[in-house]
């Protein structure tokens, strides 16, 4: 299939990390242009309210505050539309770029203000005379679907969007089951926190009526085409670069209002702009993520065999739909039963707006939900049906004999309407794990309490729908000195894209991989491109880039054939050489002089990838703290087509702790007025190094994709997807003694101590600890 | 105001207002921008600096303050030619990914590993939890840094 596979496979040290160690990474707060001015943003302060009046006044009267920038000097404000399902019903909601008259949420920007330093400007936000009228807010779920107070009244709804997953007759499932179990589960508001926060560095050239934003990220031919129409020029006059990435996760790089206020900015005063999002300012203007809550049910026959699920899920959108916004309860409605044979699926799902700050997608959206709520049924079913946790998961798997397996039909669903598991073994992976795991030996310590703590162990099955479509776009070019310049329309986030691109064509090309240069993301490098989101790049990317590289070859080879004479079938492509039969030969640095460039594009026809796995854990849970230690974490995955397992292992373990962080830890907390509580990383916690020392993952490729040439699946979102409900189920087995119902997370030590001190007051076991 | 301090071995003099925190004077005043902003409230470690050899985070404290010290970013601790073997030891443990928390692990190793270079597994993770990495999960980088410890280790040890 590939030349060599000196690379593919191999554990490739990354090229990027020759620069980010040693401090020379270029993040968009490093550049500086001459002239530039620099951007703070005024917020709104409350969740729900008119803008009654706004004094720039003070501000503009500072020493080095150039500008203030409100929805009055913008004129026409426009909205951010939807990158991913645009359904019709959806352009009531979008975000204006900019609050005109009315604040939704804690943090909404109203004004911008350019000064000659950044603490400048913050002064001058400082000094803007603010006159809000306080609306009442809608703050939850629950509040939004009363409908009493409403967000948009002219749409006389809080209903953002509905879905529904369908998959056989559940009516008729559950009426004949003998086994049926309903219960509620819920999942808090958090956020993929990448470390570096988002920036925007603006440049408007008056003379050429040409804009260049720098910082851009995951989509930027999307935005280039959306900032674009909302400045009025053509595509072709607006780029957006790409510079090193601090971390992505979903959020950073979708078009949020900054996207367009900062080259407005910069062209309103016809000099370079720069913003950069301060840790405070990004707890509330970046997307947020995972709110759900349900109420689902159950049915089963005695020996465990799921006959269906179905029910109601709710998900907190917060105040606007944004680009990606529905792709979370999209999910939950047509993936909910995950890896399992569920023949009859009915999941409504309700996406309601309230008074906080918009969600989107972070790393395996809707299916950490998904997943939670799934294991926690399976589980809770297993344990009715005194069946072992291990085994009813082993009767449910999706077989082998069964791919591809058509999942839930969601509604409506435009091009997403059905999504089927492409292939695999999904029992092969339980049992690795089980195995590795040693789930025997460990049962025997279920629900025991030794020195004080309770043990719990849990096993969980997942699958990771990637590689979305449509399609990704590469370029390659092959130089004077005989390297090859490969440009590709997939983005850096800090995945490592550099390295895998180079290992796919230096593999398809039979070159040393130090001559191969990787170019990604920027605008002026391709006519189009598709970007890093739903783990797609190796999969779109590298395909794309294998495709060029094999085009490439057979120019390489034709031009040979021109200046050597004889067949193509005669030339032998070896070495950076091309050779004839008789022993003639031409270097490709020779060859580079003809000018030797091909384009290539990978389509997939939308159909996604399913790398596949289990997790197995173990915990030992302390009630008179609350803390619960993970004493051992396994994850197997099988994801078709290992191409740098070095990477790949660091996607498995980050993902893993990200889980971790969503199952224990992390936690937006609101007000009942719409304030955020936890706008701090003092107050926001997430994992830090002493938090989970013990994981452990293991990757295989026993079932290559049949979508693609190289075999890959996406396989950056499939560890972290069921670390929740994996997590609520070791704790509910640990505590199983007491009845303990751990339904929602995060698994705080106040949530779990109190979980004890209710099964202590209720039932006063004698050996409870204290 | 005039701030006189050495930066990786070399005497600098900048005019800062007395508000600018030394990060920001390390970044936009000296162009060192492998020092990293990811909190700006002393949170996430990400702009830890050497400062007379103790690991400081540079947001926390003013550019006035840094007055007659020895400051040393990751600039200072890199060369043009080989990596480190700290750096090595990260790079062969994929100790990093987007590479945005990566000066702020480097700097707090560095100055852990020359203070204890027999640092243990605990005491490596007790240190590094002060600096927060969203990307890798810190395995690797733990063991990216007990890797290291030898280079750290005197020779001439009796």
């Amino acid at each position: 299939m590939i030349g060599t596979n000196r690379y593919i496979g191999s554990p490739v040290e990354r090229i990027e990390d020759l620069r980010f160690l040693r401090g020379r990474g270029e993040f968009v707060g490093d550049l500086q242009r001459e002239g530039m001015l620099h951007a703070a943003i005024l917020r709104s302060p409350i969740a729900h309210g008119r803008i009654r009046g706004l004094d720039s006044g003070p501000a503009r009267h500072i020493t080095g505050v150039r500008a203030v920038i409100t929805a009055a000097e913008i004129g026409a404000v426009p909205s951010i539309p939807l990158r991913l399902l645009p359904l019709p019903g959806t352009e009531r909601f979008l975000q204006p770029v900019i609050a005109a008259d009315r604040v939704r949420y804690v943090g909404e920007p109203i004004a911008v203000v350019l000064a000659d330093s950044a603490a400048v400007a913050e002064d001058g936000v400082g000094a803007i005379i603010l006159d809000l009228e306080e609306l009442p807010p809608v703050p939850d779920r629950r509040a939004s679907g009363r409908h009493e107070i409403l967000l948009f009244e002219e749409s006389g709804t809080n209903l953002g969007m509905t879905f529904t997953g369908v998959l056989g007759d559940t009516e008729a499932a559950f009426r004949d089951a003998p086994y049926v179990r309903r219960e509620c589960f819920e999942v808090q508001r958090h956020t993929a926190l990448p470390m570096e926060p988002r920036g925007v560095l603006a440049e408007w050239n008056g003379a050429q009526g040409r804009m260049t934003v720098l910082g851009a990220a995951k989509v930027p031919f999307f935005n280039r085409d959306t900032l674009a129409a909302m400045l009025g020029l053509g595509p072709a006059s607006v780029d957006l670069i790409e510079n090193d990435v601090g971390g992505g996760f979903g959020a950073r790089g979708e078009f949020y209002p900054e996207d367009f206020l900062i080259p407005f900015a910069a062209r309103h005063v016809g000099r370079p702009v720069r913003w950069l999002e301060d840790r405070r300012e990004h707890l509330t203007a970046m997307n947020h993520a995972r709110q759900a809550d349900c109420e689902v049910e159950i049915a089963c026959r005695r020996d465990g065999t799921i006959l269906g699920m179905r029910g109601e899920i709710f998900v907190d959108l917060g105040a606007y739909i944004r680009t990606n916004g529905l792709i979370q309860p999209r999910t939950l409605a047509q993936c909910f039963s995950g890896p399992y044979r569920v023949p009859n699926v009915h999941m409504l799902v309700r996406a309601l707006l309230t008074n906080k700050t918009p969600s989107g997608t972070y790393r395996g959206p809707g299916r950490y939900e998904a997943s939670f709520f799934c294991e926690r049924l399976i589980e809770l079913a297993a344990g009715d049906l005194g069946i072992d946790s291990a085994e009813m998961r082993r009767r449910n798997l999706i077989g082998a004999a069964e791919m591809p397996y058509k999942l839930a039909r969601l509604e409506p669903g435009g091009a997403a309407v059905d999504t089927e598991c492409d292939s695999g073994d999904y029992g092969e992976a339980l049992e690795r794990c089980l195995t590795e795991f040693g789930w025997e030996e460990k049962r025997k310590l279920q629900g025991r309490l030794i020195d004080g703590r309770y043990h719990g162990i849990a096993v969980a099955c997942f699958i990771e729908g990637a590689g979305a479509g449509p399609k990704e776009t590469a370029r390659l070019e092959l130089e004077p000195d005989g390297s090859v310049a490969v440009y590709v329309g997939s983005t850096a986030v800090g995945q490592g894209l550099e390295t895998v691109m180079a290992q796919v064509a230096a593999d398809t090309l039979g070159m040393p991989i130090d001559l191969v240069r990787v170019f990604h993301g920027s605008t002026p490098y391709l006519n189009e491109g598709y970007g890093a989101f739903a783990s797609r790049s190796t999969v779109l990317g590298g395909s794309a880039v294998y495709e060029g590289a094999q085009s490439l070859l057979e120019k390489i080879r034709a031009a040979a054939v021109a200046r050597l004479g004889g067949q193509p079938d005669d030339i032998e492509l070896v070495d950076c050489r091309a050779r004839t039969s008789d022993g003639r030969s031409l270097s490709f640095a020779d060859l580079a002089r003809d000018g030797l460039r091909v384009e290539a594009t990978f389509a997939n026809n939308n159909k996604l990838t399913y790398t596949y796995g289990s997790t197995a854990a173990h915990v030992a849970v302390d009630l008179g703290t609350g803390h619960v230690e993970l004493l051992d974490f396994l994850v197997v995955e099988d994801v078709g087509r290992i191409v740098n397992p070095l990477t790949l292992h660091g996607q498995a373990i980050g993902g893993v702790v990200q889980g971790l962080g969503g199952a224990f830890m992390e936690n937006l907390v609101y007000d009942g007025n719409g304030q955020l509580l936890t706008g701090t990383l003092a107050d926001y916690l997430i994992p830090t190094a002493s938090d989970f020392p013990k994981i452990r993952a293991i990757a295989l490729e026993n079932h290559p994709s049949p979508s693609n040439p190289l075999g890959v699946k996406g396989a950056g979102e499939g560890p972290i997807i069921p670390v929740g409900g994996l997590m609520a189920n070791a704790v509910a087995n640990a505590l199983a003694s007491f009845g303990a119902m751990p339904n929602q997370l995060p698994l705080s030590p106040a949530r779990v101590w109190r979980m004890g001190r209710e099964a202590h007051l209720s039932e006063t076991p004698t050996d409870i600890a204290p | 105001m005039q701030v006189n301090f050495e930066l990786n071995g070399k005497a600098v003099a900048v005019d800062v207002e007395p508000r600018m925190h030394l990060a920001d004077c390390l970044r936009d005043e000296l162009r060192q921008t492998g020092t990293h902003l990811g909190c700006e409230h002393g949170v996430c470690g990400a702009c830890t600096v050497i400062i007379d050899g103790a690991a400081v985070r540079s947001c926390l404290m003013l550019a006035v303050q840094a007055e007659g010290s020895s400051v040393v970013t990751l600039e200072g601790l890199s060369t043009e030619e080989a990596l480190t073997p700290l750096q090595t030891a990260f790079r062969k443990h994929h100790a990093l990914q987007c590479g945005f928390c990566t000066p702020g692990m480097l700097t707090t190793a560095h100055a852990l590993l020359t203070d204890e270079p027999d640092a243990d597994a605990d005491r490596i993770r007790s240190v590094l939890s002060g600096n927060l990495c969203r990307c890798t999960g810190y395995i690797p980088i733990v063991d990216a840094v007990l890797e290291a410890r030898a280079a750290y280790r005197k020779t001439d040890k009796p």
